[in-house]
């Protein structure tokens, strides 16, 4: 008789039938694995969520009061006839790959992952598997990450040069992991850092968890940009080009992310400076993860799902793409 | 070339022009003088022959980067440029060349007419030796693409800015049929003896649309009306018993329209005309059809002289008997074209565009809505005292178009952008009733903003019922205003019509799709046959 699958793909997500749970589910269920707590992830409403204990602060300040269990990286739990444990996946602090094993075969969903180590994230380790859920966000060849160093070199040229052409530097990025990455690569000694509400309250909770950032003043109404001369501002995208950014006078606006690669999104944002950095596997990344894998079978989700599968078909590796409720082949949130 | 890929990277990483032209300036009182030749000439659209096919292009990119074809093949359209797309699947290179711009131009010119195999190997040993921002670069002059988000107007004014020159002079130095090879900065840029070419043209003097009533332009006897004709802007040069034809692109077209080689027996040398360039029956222009089968064509066959003859309407006087007229009232000027032109034959290639009679803005407002009986797009006004400037101007010339025909159509097919909007849906069929059925019958891609791309993108996502390569056919919902110029009668067209210039006037949210237009609502906008 043959056996149900370790995990299945349903409408409430991906599900494990010997344990009975969802990981990352986008409707409400009983019991969820969360990879990481970016929102497209961790969803509110499931009646039991089980993390690791990096990504715990965050789901909780989030997410507000849940039922939230925690697991260190490694460490082996068994929930009904399956054994699961979590590891790093290097794509934000705290944030894993999980393992599910059920009757000797393993399945592993990545999340979202980066290869790269970025200094705060505990960095993506490979696990073997005979199935392997890959993202493809950045699954095409065209994305090849730079040397990171060059970039923290070309954003702190970047803040020098707008504070001697007397602009305000205004530094676009996501509030969960790449504010962060982005505050460990900024020079602290050219100027103060300041940042928006949402960036701060990340921030605080990654640094509560002994996360060492530096310095940064959180931007109130009463903030005086003028007293914070040759400042940096950190905020997340929603908040460049809107009112709340007049208050700092003459700016130049930069975005860090990996799309900025391409020189048309580059374009389109009509940001001044794109720095490429991504906190999710660029086309290298994605093909070594896959072969350290060890996986026969692949299945590849977010992001260019078609073409990445087509890709490990012409390497003849057993690939199929994951039915998501995601349609978006060209995403551009990251 | 590193200094090249410097400036090109500074001019694309700002929004400014006080960035950009400082930019250019920097380079060009740092680079070397052929480089600074080559830039000018690069920026002004003097673009080498293209050296090597895409097609080979893409093949030997997906050879050096170890990966099928049909993987760069569906990378390209995500990217929206090929010669990026090829910049970014390359491995990293394994050394630094430190060849100038002018070097890798030489070894491009060099590489036209080699044989397959020394083409290749010349390219391949390029890609090695240059990093992402220079190889994307490379690629763009290989392919003949280069084109850069900086006016020339732009360019000319940091030119002017790094010699010290004038600026109008300059752009008057860079106009005609100069390259690199044939002449050196010295001569382009700072030789006293400028006018040394008999086929330079002057820079075309361009008009801004009319915004608002022509009353706000003061009193009628300030300014002169003519039709703005819908045929090719044209300059018309007469010297040396020589004559040249050129395009406001700064095209020369003479052996396009042999017709105008007669103009010598009718003028003296040194005399420049501008003007419009129209298909016309010995009264009257034709319709922009039969122009349009005269564009493109390098040489023209007998029959097509005598089905769709050109003549030049000219409506500017900037050169008579050598001498330069641009500074005089534009008054004047006219007053002159009109005795230079007035005692011609019929039979003649040029005459004068005849000026529009008015005494008040009423009457020209009136005389305006008969433009279409004239083959006419609107009207022009022009400043009588005005001289005839370098290039756009606010304030002297204006162009008073009529409103466009407007129709209501549904989407039906979206397609990726390029470049700038390579990943939204910006490109869009459209179509009206005809029956039950849904008959596609224009293109367009332009007039609405990035948000609404953003939206409609969003739209087209969830709302895909099929997909051709990278065309989506979409639930016929949206409904669209489309506005155009004009319209014919097009056997090739599965509608039967031809629309010129369409383009999205506005998204009509209110309407639904099947309240959008009729084909016969189109095609009662066709003259009656035999007017």
């Amino acid at each position: 008789m043959a056996r149900d699958p370790v995990l299945e793909f349903t409408e409430r997500g991906i599900y494990c039938p010997a344990g009975g749970f969802y990981v990352d589910p986008w409707h409400p269920v009983d019991r969820a694995l969360i990879t990481h707590g970016h929102a497209d992830h961790a969803r509110p409403g499931h009646s039991r969520y089980l993390s690791t204990t990096g990504a715990a602060p965050i789901l909780r300040q989030r997410l507000g009061d849940i039922t939230l269990e925690t697991v260190s990286y490694g460490a082996l739990l068994r929930i009904g006839d399956a054994r699961v444990s979590f590891h790093p996946a290097g794509h934000v602090p705290g944030s894993a790959q999980i393992r599910v094993e059920v009757a000797g075969e393993v399945w592993v969903v990545s999340g979202d992952y980066k290869t790269v180590a970025d200094g705060l994230s505990e960095p993506f380790e490979p696990v073997r598997c005979h199935t392997f859920i890959t993202e493809s966000t950045f699954g095409l060849p065209v994305f090849r990450w730079p040397d990171p160093a060059e970039v923290a070199r070309n954003l702190n040229d970047w803040w020098r040069g707008s504070v001697a052409a007397g602009r305000t530097p205004v530094l676009g990025a996501y509030a969960l992991g790449k504010a962060q990455r982005l505050l460990s690569m900024l020079d602290p000694g050219i100027g103060p850092i300041l940042t928006h509400g949402a960036i701060e309250t990340a921030t605080s909770v990654l640094r509560a968890q002994g996360f060492d950032l530096p310095p940064t003043v959180a931007v109130t109404p009463e903030t005086d940009p003028r007293a914070h001369g040759g400042a940096l501002v950190l905020a997340p995208p929603s908040a460049l080009g809107s009112a709340w950014m007049r208050r700092f006078g003459p700016v130049s606006t930069g975005f860090a992310s990996g799309w900025m690669m391409l020189r048309g999104v580059r374009r389109r944002r009509a940001m001044d400076r794109g720095f490429v950095l991504s906190d999710h596997a660029d086309w290298p990344g994605l093909n070594t993860a896959i072969t350290e894998s060890g996986a026969e079978k692949i299945f590849v989700t977010h992001g260019y799902t078609e073409i990445f599968t087509q890709w490990l078909r012409s390497r003849r590796l057993d690939a199929d793409i994951v039915p998501t409720r995601f349609t978006g082949d060209e995403a551009q949130a990251e | 070339m590193i200094r090249f890929a410097r400036l090109f990277e500074a001019l694309d990483q700002s929004t400014r022009t006080t960035d950009k032209v400082n930019a250019l300036a920097a380079y060009f009182a740092e680079a070397e003088p052929l480089d600074r030749l080559w830039t000018v000439a690069l920026f002004s659209g003097r673009r080498p022959r293209r050296a090597v096919t895409t097609t080979e292009l893409r093949s030997w990119a997906a050879e050096a980067a170890g990966l099928p074809l049909w993987l760069v093949d569906e990378s390209y359209p995500v990217v929206g440029d090929l010669a990026e797309t090829i910049a970014l699947i390359l491995p990293p290179p394994d050394r630094l060349s430190r060849r100038p711009l002018s070097g890798w131009m030489a070894l491009l010119r060099d590489l036209a007419g080699q044989p397959e195999a020394a083409r290749r190997a010349a390219i391949l040993d390029a890609w090695a030796e240059l990093d992402t921002a220079q190889r994307f670069l490379f690629n763009k002059l290989v392919t003949g693409g280069f084109r850069v988000g900086v006016s020339q107007k732009l360019m000319t004014r940091a030119l002017a800015q790094a010699t010290g020159r004038d600026e109008a002079e300059l752009a008057h130095r860079l106009m005609g049929s100069w390259s690199p090879e044939t002449t050196s900065w010295e001569t382009l840029i700072q030789a006293e003896d400028a006018g040394a070419d008999a086929s330079r043209p002057y820079p075309f003097c361009l008009a801004h649309p009319l915004e608002g009533e022509p009353a706000n332009l003061g009193s009628p006897q300030d300014w002169c009306a003519e039709w703005k004709w819908d045929g090719i802007r044209g300059q018309l040069i007469l010297r040396e018993g020589r004559h040249f034809v050129w395009s406001r692109g700064e095209e020369l077209m003479t052996d396009r329209f042999p017709e105008l080689a007669r103009a010598l027996d009718f003028l003296p040398p040194g005399t420049v005309l501008d003007g419009e360039i129209l298909a016309w029956d010995g009264t009257a222009p034709l319709p922009f059809a039969a122009l349009q089968r005269r564009i493109g064509r390098k040489s023209v066959p007998k029959k097509l002289l005598e089905e769709a003859p050109v003549i030049l309407l000219a409506y500017d006087l900037l050169e008579w008997q050598g001498r330069d007229l641009r500074a005089a009232p534009f008054a004047e000027r006219r007053a002159l074209l009109d005795r230079a032109l007035g005692d011609l034959p019929p039979d003649a290639p040029v005459r004068p565009s005849p000026l529009v009679a008015f005494d008040d803005w009423q009457t020209l407002a009136n005389i305006r809505t008969e433009a279409r009986d004239q083959q006419a797009e609107g009207l022009m006004l022009k400043r009588a005292a005005s001289p005839y400037h370098a290039g756009r101007k606010k304030g002297d010339w204006w162009k008073w178009k009529l409103d466009p025909y407007t129709v209501d159509a549904v989407m039906i097919y979206a397609q990726a952008g390029h470049g700038r909007r390579a990943t939204l849906y910006t490109d869009f069929t459209f179509a009206v009733w005809d029956g039950d059925a849904l008959v596609p019958f224009a293109k367009a891609y332009s007039g609405l903003t990035d948000a609404e791309f953003r939206e409609i993108t969003a739209w087209v996502r969830s709302n895909t019922l099929q997909r051709f390569g990278p065309v989506r056919q979409v639930k016929p919902e949206l409904v669209f205003e489309i506005a155009f110029e004009g319209i014919q009668q097009s056997p090739r067209h599965k509608s039967g019509i031809a629309l010129r210039f369409p383009r999205m006037l506005r998204w009509r949210r209110d309407k639904p799709a099947a309240e959008a237009n009729r084909l016969e609502d189109l095609k009662q906008l066709l003259a009656p046959p035999g007017t």
